[in-house]
């Protein structure tokens, strides 16, 4: 849904997504342990076969984008995670785009990434799963609605041909955002019950649940 | 000839060929593009991957529906009180060929591409290795994850789950999720731990990649200066 295909964005805003993920997968990479790659490659393996799983949402499903949990689990490992998974949807399944893969990057991992940072001591601290879960949910609802208007921003910068539909572009975001958000609550309700410490960034060398 | 054999001359060169057409707007070398393309994909495959140019983003659908009636110009025809300018649909035809030509070239140079040779194409490019064995640890453990969650699904459909709209769902869903992140970390320490029982030490043993052959430049040149052709007659 977030994926932008080769051949609509303008250099600029090619050039702009560029430099910001790789600055993004930069300062993911310096955090992530030697050791901790083969999690962080797994766990983005986790959060791609999540999001290709479609959930029903009213008359409509979506399949879910997960930011806002792969930023509290993943740290700023989201920025590498997500950009090896749409590198592999790029080339190997044809979704999204070679030229457009820095601002796809970002407009999926930005959000999941400052969303995190905001309410990351929140969640950790809370005390009831449920409290933790709501502003989970709340987070990932704020997360994918300013996807949504990345996307949208992507495209105004462009053209502004593409004004009118950049507008509607939001609303076709709404339905996407509600089913994050409760299927996003669910999980960190989970997470909080079951393993608590899978909340924090795992870009250390030892996993976080053995310390 | 048709495409370049080796896959870093395949990234570099569907890299600038896609870049070089990005600013074209000319209908004229659009569809020179996609013809292009078109013809290269047919002449090593036969066959075109119908699924991939079929498949459209909700947004481009959007585009390609309301382009026609928001931009300005002189009207071609009319549906209801709407009119759809020349200059819209001219703007969707060139956005479409460009965005199935880009498609096309990426199908044709990457579809059937290995992943651990496109891995090992990307570190000799330069990539960081990290961000290299991030890609190949995806690659190599997404089929097995999707396996883990499809068995978690059965598991569900067993005991009568039946998706639908509901808290009951999504929950289910969300504890799937966690179920699989907590397996997911469980089974990276079992990975980490064969990985240094068998010596790893920070490094996978490999050897450099062999230069590309002629035939291969040639053909990478090619597309790039073909792509710059078509910027350039679509500039002046």
């Amino acid at each position: 849904m977030a994926h932008i295909q080769d051949g609509l964005l303008s250099l600029p805003v090619l050039a702009g997504g560029g430099a910001l993920a790789a600055a993004g997968i930069g300062l993911g990479l310096r955090q992530i342990e030697d050791r901790a790659i083969p999690r962080i490659a797994i766990l983005a393996a986790v959060f791609f076969s999540a999001s290709l799983v479609s959930i029903p949402v009213g008359p409509s499903s979506v399949h879910l984008l997960l930011s806002t949990l792969m930023g509290l689990v993943l740290g700023p490992g989201i920025f590498p995670a997500v950009a090896a998974a749409l590198a592999l949807q790029a080339v190997m399944f044809g979704f999204g785009g070679l030229t457009t893969l820095g601002v796809n990057t970002v407009n999926i991992a930005l959000p999941g990434y400052l969303v995190a940072l905001a309410i990351g001591g929140y969640v950790r601290g809370a005390a009831a799963p449920v409290r933790a879960a709501l502003a989970g949910g709340l987070g990932a609802a704020a997360a994918v609605l300013a996807t949504g208007g990345l996307v949208a921003l992507s495209l105004w910068l462009s053209s502004s041909d593409y004004v009118p539909v950049a507008r509607v572009l939001l609303a076709t975001y709404l339905p996407l955002a509600l089913g994050e958000a409760v299927v996003c609550a669910a999980v960190i309700g989970f997470l909080k019950r079951a393993a608590p410490e899978l909340l924090l960034p795992q870009t250390g060398a030892v996993a976080e649940a053995e310390a | 000839m048709i495409r370049p054999g080796d896959l870093r001359l395949r990234l570099v060169s569907a890299l600038a060929a896609i870049l070089l057409m990005t600013p074209v707007a000319g209908l004229g070398p659009a569809a020179c593009y996609l013809g292009l393309v078109l013809a290269l994909v047919l002449a090593a495959e036969r066959t075109l991957p119908w699924r991939r140019l079929l498949h459209l983003e909700a947004f481009l659908v959007l585009l390609f529906l309301t382009l026609p009636f928001t931009i300005p110009g002189e009207t071609l025809f009319r549906i209801g009180p709407l009119a759809a300018s020349r200059e819209g649909v001219l703007r969707v035809l060139v956005l479409a060929a460009k965005v199935s030509g880009s498609v096309l070239l990426l199908s044709l140079f990457f579809a059937r591409a290995e992943p651990a040779r496109l891995g090992a194409a990307l570190r000799a490019l330069g990539l960081p290795e990290a961000m290299v064995r991030i890609f190949l640890g995806l690659v190599r453990y997404l089929g097995l994850i999707r396996a883990e969650f499809a068995r978690l699904q059965d598991a569900m459909r067993m005991r009568a789950f039946r998706p639908g709209s509901n808290r009951h769902t999504w929950r289910s869903y969300g504890n799937m999720t966690g179920m699989l992140l907590l397996r997911a970390v469980a089974r990276a320490e079992r990975v980490d731990e064969a990985m240094r029982m068998r010596g790893y030490a920070g490094r996978f043993p490999g050897s450099a990649l062999p230069p590309p052959a002629a035939a291969d430049w040639l053909a990478g040149a090619g597309l790039v200066i073909l792509a710059g052709l078509l910027l350039l007659w679509d500039k002046t």
